[in-house]
């Protein structure tokens, strides 16, 4: 099956080998990506604070070409997710708003219908190949690792995610790649997004409070399925541990490289040599061969 | 602005600026604000609270009342990051994050902050940056915001850079899209700031009228 991809500024800047993995996993499992032509920034949470009503017409342009190329468009990002469901349900609920955008789409030869749907590619992965699709592809389980999911704010909220699905259904990825989920409490409390650039002493506490949480529930690996999130929780470690006297060092692998692990994919299609915090890859058998004498 | 002196700690009906209320009436997701129960729910789910010199609830009120200097001068209204938790928990179905987006254009509009404070000086060259190629690049857009607000900070943030470069996850090419799909999106901008251009169209709820001060809140309108 193909989808239409939507990759947004940061897939192609920083966050490559987010792009690389999901690119792997897809193609792994069966599925294919087609990168949306001519696409423009979302606007992010940033362009709304200076202009307003621009700020729509920026997330229409996108859904106008996504619905000529398909019906359903595929946002790694969540800001992006996000920017592009309010984007529709603000199309629909504010008829002012639509006449003008529509207006401003017109001008450039567009026409924006209102079908198109948004998706992250792990709704698609867990609708279309589903929990037990999944494990069956697994070659190498990850044994031994605890992994402790980590969605971020804009994937749930304010829009309910598609499908019915829930944060905690989505959890359901991290034991069918043969990991012990670990039950984390603050997945959906905010990473403090660009505050970690512009106010710093509040963004890392922000990030601090995630990663000494995730290192108290002794993960061995703090997942995220949005590319802002991974590089906000792996960036700023080493800062976070001279501020607060606290190591909290651990792996913030996207969520596609773990997968593509679990799938026997090579590190390098996964881009994990690109992560700033190592992926060790023993870490679950070592774990396991600290675990069996206790159990002896 | 009349700004109260020491000695006279209230603002009186006339120092109140009742269109602020408007402006924020008519944004998509502030229609509510004159629902709002004061319950302080916002506050209590929003993780960037306690930072905040006057909480998300205190912030609707003085909206309300017109108390817009305080408003746009707060440090609360730069502290958002727009993580919806509020938005999603208030039981009047008001889209606070929303109201805090529009507190931070009027601010930026007026020009009411710091000028070497990062948080609107990112939003205002992230919006020339997406204007200009279409996309944004992170690596000019951090390189501009750091050059207008705190040069010196290049000092100590080049090894986040540079380990980032040393991995192939820095592009320091351009990240333009093609020169017709720049093109219209200049058009369709322009398109939608021209309809948009004048003075505001607020529906005013019927309660707001009820309330202190209707009068001159009509008069804004």
């Amino acid at each position: 099956m193909a989808y239409t991809y939507f990759p947004g500024c940061c897939m192609h800047g920083f966050a490559r080998h987010c792009q690389d993995s999901l690119y792997a996993v897809f193609d792994a499992l069966g599925l294919e990506l087609r990168e949306l032509p001519e696409w423009n920034c979302c606007g992010a949470t940033a362009y709304i604070a200076v202009e307003e009503y621009p700020a729509f017409a920026l997330g229409a342009r996108n859904l106008a070409l996504a619905e000529k190329a398909g019906k359903e468009l595929v946002a790694p990002c969540t800001a992006c997710y996000m920017i592009l469901k309010k984007t529709k349900d603000h199309l629909a609920r504010y008829p002012d708003l639509r006449e003008k955008i529509d207006k401003a789409l017109a001008a450039i030869g567009l026409r924006y219908e209102g079908k198109i749907e948004i998706l992250h590619p792990l709704e698609i992965i867990l609708r279309d190949v589903g929990v037990k699709g999944l494990k069956a592809k697994v070659k190498r389980p990850l044994k031994g690792w605890n992994v402790a999911p980590y969605y971020g704010c804009l994937i749930a909220r304010p829009y309910p995610l598609s499908d019915g699905f829930s944060l905690d259904a989505f959890d359901a990825f991290i034991p069918a790649m043969g990991a012990n989920l670990v039950d984390f409490e603050l997945k959906d409390r905010c990473c403090g997004g660009s505050l970690t650039g512009t106010i710093e002493e509040v963004g890392h506490r922000l990030v601090y409070i995630l990663l000494h949480q995730a290192k108290l529930a002794k993960a061995h690996a703090l997942v995220t399925v949005c590319p802002l999130c991974q590089l906000n929780l792996e960036a700023h470690q080493g800062k976070i541990k001279s501020r607060y006297g606290d190591d909290v060092t651990i792996p913030i692998p996207y969520f596609t490289q773990l997968i593509g692990m679990a799938l026997g994919l090579s590190e390098k299609a996964l881009g994990l040599e690109k992560l700033l915090v190592p992926l060790d890859w023993k870490v679950g058998e070592k774990a396991l061969a600290a675990r069996e004498p206790a159990a002896a | 602005m009349a700004r109260p002196t020491f000695f006279q700690r209230v603002k009186y009906e006339k120092e109140l600026e009742r269109d602020l209320a408007a402006e924020v009436v008519a944004t998509p997701g502030g229609e509510k604000i004159f629902s709002c129960l004061q319950c302080g729910t916002c506050g209590s789910a929003c993780p960037l609270s306690v930072y905040m010199d006057y909480t998300p609830r205190k912030l609707i009120g003085m909206v309300r009342e017109g108390f817009k200097e305080e408003v746009i001068t707060s440090f609360a209204i730069w502290l958002c990051a727009s993580c919806y938790e509020c938005t999603v928990r208030c039981p009047s179905g008001i889209g606070v994050t929303e109201v805090m987006y529009a507190l931070k254009r009027i601010a930026i509009r007026e020009g009411i902050y710091p000028r070497r404070f990062p948080v609107p000086v990112l939003a205002k060259e992230f919006m020339k940056m997406l204007k200009g190629s279409g996309r944004t690049n992170e690596f000019w857009l951090v390189l501009r915001v750091l050059l207008k607000t705190a040069p010196m900070k290049l000092l100590t943030s080049w090894p986040l850079g540079l380990r980032l470069m040393r991995r192939g996850r820095m592009c320091l090419g351009s990240t333009r899209i093609p020169k017709a799909a720049s093109e219209d999106l200049r058009r369709m901008l322009e398109a939608v700031e021209s309809s948009t251009a004048g003075p505001l169209k607020s529906p005013l709820p019927a309660s707001v009228s009820a309330s202190s001060g209707g009068s001159e809140l009509k008069k804004a309108a």
